[in-house]
């Protein structure tokens, strides 16, 4: 198990290493420059600033030394917000995405699987035939949709929450951002729960539970459920690691300083260091989230071994 | 000799897979309501802009931010406010004024005579036309003017700027739905060719493909449809054009996936063993059996890039203004949500109800194209 993770991590640094080339070459070939403003620098000052942060230097040697900084731990100061390194700024903003990540993930996998079971449950019947049409429009409505339309309902028209705002992490500014994330989730949970449950329901070992004469709620819950879920845990994986870095929609629309924005904003000011911050953040969380899910692979499915 | 052939009954016209699907896509109501609806937004949104008597460009500066409504501007409250505008831009006094029919007619009055002139400047206000002039006194001070009150109709309110929304919203969905098919076709085109390619290929270029693409598919999606408006700039045809060429992927696995199992079939092996030629199994066997999967991924590629092409404008990476589309008008409508919902209201409406109609249509597809599912 130990090794399966180590092996796991070592094959992960290869993987890495192409994602920081391509995106630190990518960045490098587009036109423009961080220092590229509307009102034009003095050519004096430019040549400094360029100086300072090393961008005089031959494209391969910057790369070098980016790599070499990169395996110290540091991505390097940011050149839009000079004052602060982009450490510094995900340390300021990846708590906060990271929170309301979490919540509307655990919120769609809770509640998708409920719905998924119910619908499955009930198959063909009403219960079953409200939670497809809502996985539906879960799924149809684009959040940039979704978003506006809950500011206006719950913030404009029924002031129960907060038009936006982070206001410090109050629980009531979180509802609305927390929603609008969790809807499509929900809606996925539901559809992939309501299929594997139909399909585990169907398998002999419920069959010889049910002639066994257990209850319904110890058959669906103690039996079902766990064949059930494994295609949920699949799908875990990378929706956390979409979920938890960042909706760039979201924390516009309800004004959240979170670091969703960070990757839009730094490509088009050409704040290289921090899209390639970003780019190493998405990518590590990428792979360790596929890497815990494999490993409940193993817990949740007995047949599945790391040796 | 007598007849023999007395009632040759009907040859039996057997019923190809499409006429098959056809018949079974005509029996679900959902995706022929989707259809017919689909059909209802393209018509409008092409002819509608020719239709609709407002410009979709046209500024009434006289009517900004007016809500929907189905009778007509002016308000009979309005025509006073408009009216004392346009004639102090005049530099005179009203003496008086009255509403005569559709024609309101006014008298002002001044220290020095009254220019001529002058009217245009009723004619400019959004709410007069035709303006002549009545009557004027011997000495110039005194004249009557009276003009047509111009009866509009904004059954969509109108926006920040006075637009009407009623013929911005129209001319979006010209805009959306020409760029989701316009990628769309693009992807399609890409990812059948790629796919087919490597499917029949097989062995070790089929492998090279195939990592090729998963790698494309490991570095983030978001990272390169930034990248590619870093690299085209404001000029959307192209860069929808290199959206599509992004998504392909999908499309090249399905048509790969479904080359090769095509290729294994006993009906492909046994014409093969009939000695037809490559040419002749590709053409009979694999193409009919391949555009099942690929027209109904199309389906579901057209909203994709639908979603995309909304989701780069709200963020201002889209389409430019003047030009518009539903994500640009969603984009005003999310920060006007305030004071003028309607700006949000009726392009997510537009948008939303177009989803849900290519979603249902596409099950449909799917459900009508299976052949396992006879």
């Amino acid at each position: 198990m130990l090794r399966y993770v180590f092996r796991r991590l070592l094959t992960a640094i290869p993987t890495l290493f192409v994602i920081v080339t391509v995106a630190f070459f990518l960045i490098r070939v587009a036109p423009g420059g961080p220092f590229n403003q509307e009102r034009g620098l003095s050519p004096e000052i430019r040549a400094n600033l360029e100086a300072q942060f090393g961008l005089d230097d031959p494209l391969w040697l910057q790369y070098v030394h980016y790599l070499g900084n990169l395996l110290r731990g540091s991505f390097g100061p940011s050149y839009n917000l000079p004052d602060f390194t982009v450490t510094e700024l995900f340390a300021k903003g990846l708590p906060i995405s990271v929170q309301i990540g979490t919540s509307a993930l655990v919120l769609a996998l809770l509640l998708g699987s409920i719905l998924g079971t119910i619908a499955a449950l009930n198959q063909n019947k009403i219960a079953d035939y409200s939670v497809i049409a809502l996985a539906t429009a879960g799924s149809t409505i684009p959040t940039f949709v979704t978003a506006p339309v809950i500011q206006l309902v719950f913030g404009l028209s029924w002031k129960l929450l907060p038009i936006g705002g982070w206001g410090d992490g109050a629980l009531i500014n979180k509802v609305g951002p927390v929603l609008t994330l969790a809807l499509p989730q929900i809606a996925i949970v539901a559809r992939l729960m309501r299929g594997s449950m139909i399909e585990s329901l169907r398998s002999h070992h419920i069959r010889t539970a049910r002639a066994l004469g257990l209850s319904d709620w110890s058959v669906v819950v103690k039996h079902a459920l766990r064949g059930a879920v494994l295609p949920i845990v699949s799908f875990t994986g990378p929706a956390a690691a979409a979920l938890l870095t960042g909706s760039i929609i979201v924390e516009t629309i309800f004004s959240i300083p979170g670091v969703g924005r960070y990757f839009v904003d730094a490509a088009l000011n050409r704040d290289y260091t921090l899209v390639m911050g970003t780019v190493v953040v998405i990518a590590l969380f990428t792979i360790v989230f596929n890497l815990i899910v494999d490993l409940l692979y193993a817990v949740v499915d007995p047949r599945v071994r790391y040796d | 000799m007598t007849e023999l052939a007395v009632a040759v009954p009907e040859p039996i016209v057997g019923r190809s897979l499409w006429g098959n699907a056809w018949a079974r896509l005509k029996r679900n109501r959902a995706a022929m309501f989707s259809l017919y609806y689909l059909a209802f937004i393209a018509i409008i949104s092409v002819f509608g802009p020719m239709v609709v008597p407002h410009d979709y460009t046209t500024i009434y500066g006289d009517y900004v931010r007016t809500p929907p409504s189905l009778s007509a501007y002016p308000r009979p409250d309005m025509l006073q406010t408009a009216l004392t505008d346009a004639i102090k831009r005049m530099r005179v006094d009203i003496k008086e004024w009255h509403q005569d029919g559709s024609r309101v007619i006014v008298t002002v009055t001044s220290k020095k005579p009254v220019d001529d002139r002058n009217i245009r400047y009723l004619d400019r206000s959004d709410a007069f036309d035709d303006t002549k002039i009545e009557s004027k006194s011997p000495d110039g001070l005194e004249v009557t003017m009276s003009s047509a009150i111009k009866q509009q109709y904004f059954l969509f309110g109108t926006d920040n700027t006075g637009r009407d929304l009623l013929s911005r919203t129209l001319m979006a969905g010209r805009i959306s739905l020409a760029i989701g098919l316009l990628a769309g076709v693009v992807a399609g085109v890409i990812g059948v060719i790629y796919g087919a390619t490597s499917g029949f290929a097989g062995g070790r270029v089929d492998e090279v493909m195939m990592r090729i693409v998963d790698v494309l598919y490991s570095l983030p999606f978001i990272f390169f449809v930034i990248m590619l408006v870093v690299f085209f700039g404001r000029n959307f045809v192209l860069m929808f054009l290199a959206v599509g060429a992004v998504l392909w992927l999908d499309m090249a696995r399905i048509v790969r996936g479904q080359a090769l199992s095509i290729r294994r079939q006993e009906y492909v092996q046994a014409a093969e063993a009939m000695g037809v030629g490559y040419r002749g199994i590709l053409v009979r066997h694999v193409i009919p059996n391949l555009l099942g999967p690929v027209v109904i991924y199309m389906t579901l590629l057209v909203p994709q890039v639908i979603i995309l092409e909304s989701f780069l404008s709200f963020l201002g990476l889209g389409v430019q203004e003047p030009m518009t589309s539903w994500g640009v008008l969603i984009s005003v409508g999310a920060k006007n949500i305030g004071y003028a919902n309607w700006l949000l209201l009726f392009p997510a409406f537009f948008l939303v109800s177009t989803l849900f109609a290519l979603n249902f249509v596409g099950d449909g597809l799917r459900d009508a194209l299976d052949p396992k599912d006879r």
